[in-house]
């Protein structure tokens, strides 16, 4: 039972360093540049698909992974250009118009190009293997490098933002805006940077992910949902809310599904508490948001409004 | 009489000729979209008494729908098919969950508001996704179709597509009085200036949060037609895609004005059926409609 628990919590954490990748670069994007993106999640969509035919055209996982970096951070710089850009100013309600039409077009193209059916990237050798852990539990490989992968990119993220000049333009951006410009520093160049390597970031988490998942064009929206919560409970704008929170939302997402219906059953019927369990489970991240936001409605880490 | 409510009774007096029209050109199974269409018309307005007057952008109001398409259902299983009976529910369980979910909501502001609301409706829908005993993701059908007074008036597409017309016309009469109400100039304060209201002496919330119950529950009877309309009901009504569908409608139209998130919703979900018809790929033309309207130069429309 406490196998199964540290498998669930390690499957959790794993889970919710996956929804950081994608949840930091979206936190910098709403907090910095206050754009409502629901194109997100179409960027980690991109990154999967891109995965597929990367590694299916060199044959390698690696070398895949290597082309779909750049390729989708010059994404983020084109979508920024083209379309961010001229949004800036506009109202939340005229970015939520632009950026669900993102949506729709950018999905419906993938549709053509990959087309409806599910598509799979091979696991790379080195890696497909599992290692044992505490008391016999064995646990994949592939999945641990995710969790150290998430780590580094977080340390390394608290590092530039809290330690680095360009961090502290970002800081100074996200609250005065006006004044950074005034300072002679390049605003517009900033706010690019930080989106195509919020692009990144995101076609990042979906490259990896491909070996894991099913790629297909539904993938995007069910991680955007869940990424907007993850970013509304750590507070918009933080990377350190973003990061407590997408572990909070993993864990308790994962561990909800596994042991939700063993804890119910405790207290009803078996059929009954499979049931109610099933139901509950995909509900609880949702509740748990809202329990947060009736406290804190800023968020963990949020400024309050 | 406003510019804005002639337009609302010419409208109404084309929709009302709409099946003699569609019946000449023999083009009479085309009732059926038009009730579906209208039904978003109803949704769109309820949205634009929070969207427009309010200025409170809610994504979550594709939940409203389903709960009134599911309410329908399940009373239909129960026995319970007397549609007057099947709105006062649907609106009662739209308003409870508005009610919870909005004070919640309301306590936030901006961005905070779309994600809080869009994730709330994911609850819903994640909710009816797992509820096996109702199909789950399949969805299940309507049981029996809604009889309206004891009668099977709505049981034929005309019948229904006439209800849904009529209850389109008394909801706009209604959402204008309230409007145009001491109620709704106080929301419209809300929407002008919060900080303003406060110094005045007006709690906004009370305002806010009662306008946000009143659409939820508007919302939710356009779930009941919908649910009739197909004679099936699933969560798939409850995607977030059609809470941003609701939000295009509303905009396309002009927030604010009633007749406009009408005349928006008849309009784009027409262009959205017509490409469709045309070709599978009809997203990719919406969604490149959706972004020039967005970047279109300001005063463009409007």
């Amino acid at each position: 039972m406490l196998n199964l628990f540290a498998l669930q919590l390690l499957n959790g954490v794993q889970y919710g360093l996956l929804l950081f990748l994608i949840a930091a670069g979206l936190t910098l994007i709403l907090g910095i540049m206050d754009v409502v993106n629901l194109g997100h999640g179409v960027l980690y969509m991109l990154g999967a698909f891109l995965m597929v035919s990367a590694t299916a055209a060199t044959g390698n996982f690696w070398l895949g992974l290597l082309l779909v970096l750049p390729a989708t951070l010059l994404i983020g710089l084109v979508l920024e250009r083209l379309l961010f850009r001229p949004l800036y100013a506009r109202s939340h309600l005229d970015q939520v118009l632009a950026t669900f039409g993102l949506v729709l077009a950018v999905t419906e193209v993938c549709r053509m190009i990959w087309g409806n059916s599910p598509l799979s990237v091979a696991m790379p050798t080195a890696l497909s293997g599992s290692v044992p852990l505490i008391a016999g539990v064995q646990f994949p490989v592939y999945r641990l490098v995710i969790i150290g992968t998430g780590l580094a990119v977080a340390l390394g993220l608290y590092l530039v933002i809290g330690h680095t000049r360009i961090g502290m333009r970002l800081r100074a951006g996200a609250t005065h805006r006006g004044i950074l410009s005034a300072l002679g520093v390049d605003v517009g160049r900033l706010f690019a940077l930080v989106f195509a390597f919020g692009a990144m970031l995101a076609g990042f988490a979906g490259a990896i992910v491909a070996p894991l998942l099913s790629v297909d064009t539904g993938m995007g929206e069910a991680v955007l949902i869940t990424t907007f919560v993850v970013v509304v409970i750590g507070g918009i704008g933080s990377v350190r809310g973003a990061f407590v929170a997408a572990l909070l939302v993993g864990s308790v997402d994962t561990l909800g599904r596994s042991f939700g219906p063993l804890m119910l059953a405790k207290i009803m019927d078996p059929a009954t508490a499979a049931q109610a369990g099933r139901t509950l489970a995909p509900m609880l991240v949702y509740l748990l948001m809202a329990a947060i936001l009736a406290v804190r409605p800023a968020g963990l880490f949020g400024r309050p409004a | 009489m406003a510019r804005r409510d002639r337009l609302a009774l010419a409208l109404l007096a084309l929709l009302l000729v709409l099946p003699l029209i569609l019946g000449a050109l023999g083009e009479g199974f085309m009732l059926g979209v038009a009730t579906r269409i209208l039904a978003f018309a109803i949704a769109a307005l309820a949205l634009d008494l929070v969207l427009g007057y309010g200025a409170m952008v809610s994504f979550g109001h594709a939940a409203y729908l389903g709960i009134g398409a599911y309410v329908t259902a399940i009373l239909a299983r129960t026995g319970v098919t007397e549609i007057m009976v099947q709105m006062l529910a649907a609106m009662a369980g739209a308003a409870l969950f508005a009610a919870v979910t909005g004070a919640i909501g309301m306590r936030t502001r901006g961005i905070y508001f779309i994600m809080i609301t869009l994730a709330f409706s994911q609850m819903a829908f994640f909710f009816f996704v797992s509820f096996s005993a109702l199909g789950g993701d399949d969805g299940t059908q309507l049981a029996a179709g809604s009889s309206l007074l004891g009668t099977r008036a709505l049981a034929s597409t005309t019948g229904l597509y006439l209800f849904t017309v009529t209850l389109l016309a008394v909801l706009y009469v209604l959402a204008r009085r309230l409007t145009d109400s001491r109620f709704g100039r106080m929301l419209m304060g809300t929407r002008e200036n919060m900080v303003r209201m406060r110094a005045i002496g007006v709690s906004p919330f009370p305002f806010r949060l009662t306008a946000y119950v009143i659409s939820a529950a508007v919302t939710s009877l356009a779930g009941v037609i919908m649910a009739n309309q197909a004679g099936f009901v699933s969560p798939a009504l409850m995607n977030w895609h059609r809470s941003g569908e609701l939000i295009v409608f509303v905009v396309l139209g002009g927030p604010g004005t009633l007749v406009g998130p009408i005349i928006g919703a008849i309009a784009a979900m027409s262009f959205e059926e017509g490409l469709a018809a045309l070709t599978q790929h009809w997203r990719l033309g919406f969604g490149l409609v959706l972004i020039a309207a967005a970047l279109r130069p300001k005063g463009w429309w409007r």
